[in-house]
């Protein structure tokens, strides 16, 4: 990543952290904006999730790799510990390939 | 980037923008959304970072999901920290330790995938989407969301093929009109922030997808323009949508 783009994305974070403890007793969040915020979150996590499973460039990745982030979504539903949900996501997509699925 | 950034699920995510080779624009943009979170934090736990301007200069750095769970367990129901020692204790305690284990497991993350040669035969490629599912699962308990954020994944991945990487997950925003109706009008600033994205995406989307459509008709054509109508459609105008569906029918008959 171009060391600008850290620097921007680090500016706009830390602002954001800032925030709260600047803007105390000046200002509130609605309950709205806030949920806002949190759909939107989730929107842009599956929506990277889905992308980054699916495709590969401008077409689609394979079945190695997405079949590996099912059986890790399938564990984090299970509430199953977050190592073990990125070992086996890792894991599945590895012997998938070995076993010459591409 | 992790020193000053500092939150896992922005890195990772503004990181898997630039490797599947979008611009640095668009993963400062996915990036800072995704630590929108943080305002709320900043807020929440205020009180308890101390009284002089560094501490808080500090504390603000620290914030994190971790580190505002563990404070905000000597809260109130009402939202008012009970045990302000104790919420600042375990504030500083998670913040702190968490920078220190963070950084260095990145260090060592970095030194093992250099001297990692093939990390395709070991399927690291698939742990970036799924650490990103595992950290949505929890917020997709909610109806609303499960449905914004399934329209929104929809349009992203129909629009993959047709728009510069990047911008595709930033289109999936569009799903947020998926849960305006319910919503009230409070949101309008973030919905207008989205749809700058979105205007220029879907434009795109027209143009391109009918056109692709058109020519490989079978191939990826019918899904995508069904895909498009579905998600974009219907939060938009429902000319669009039947647009949509006549691409799709006429791809696939």
């Amino acid at each position: 990543m171009p060391l600008l783009a850290i620097g921007v994305l680090a500016a706009i974070t830390y602002s954001f952290r800032l925030a709260g403890p600047l803007l105390r007793g000046r200002v509130r969040i609605s309950q709205g904006a806030e949920e806002l915020f949190a759909i939107a979150s989730a929107i842009l996590l599956v929506s990277l999730a889905a992308t980054g499973a699916i495709t590969e460039g401008h077409g689609f990745a394979g079945w190695a790799r997405p079949a590996g982030v099912l059986v890790a979504g399938v564990l984090a539903a299970r509430k199953a510990p977050f190592p073990v949900v990125v070992i086996a996501a890792a894991g599945t997509t590895a012997l998938l390939r070995l076993a010459g699925v591409a | 980037m992790s020193l000053v950034v500092f939150a896992g699920g922005s890195q990772i995510a503004a990181t898997s923008v630039v490797i599947t080779g979008g611009s640095p624009a668009a993963a400062v943009a996915a990036g800072a959304l995704l630590n929108t979170r943080l305002v709320p934090y900043g807020f929440a736990v205020s009180g308890i970072t101390g009284r002089t301007w560094w501490t808080r200069l500090l504390g603000a750095h620290l914030t994190t999901d971790e580190s505002v769970a563990f404070a905000l367990r000597y809260s109130t129901r009402a939202g008012a920290i009970a045990d302000p020692r104790r919420a600042s204790r375990a504030f500083w305690g998670c913040g702190a330790s968490l920078f220190a284990v963070w950084n260095a497991s990145v260090g060592l993350g970095v030194l093992a995938g250099t001297t990692m040669g093939n990390t395709g035969a070991f399927g690291l490629d698939a742990t970036f989407p799924a650490v990103m599912l595992a950290l949505a699962l929890p917020a997709l308990s909610r109806p609303r969301t499960r449905a914004a954020a399934g329209g929104g994944a929809l349009v992203a991945v129909a629009l993959t093929p047709v728009l510069p990487a990047g911008l595709p997950v930033l289109a999936g925003l569009s799903g947020l009109l998926l849960c305006l109706p319910a919503g009230r009008r409070r949101g309008e600033s973030k919905a207008d922030a989205g749809g700058g994205g979105r205007g220029e995406s879907k434009a795109d989307a027209r143009g391109g997808g009918r056109g692709e459509s058109k020519a490989d008709a079978r191939g990826g054509g019918r899904g995508e323009s069904k895909a498009d109508a579905r998600g974009g459609g219907r939060g938009e105008s429902k000319a669009d949508a039947r647009g949509g569906g006549r691409g799709a029918r006429r791809a696939g008959i």
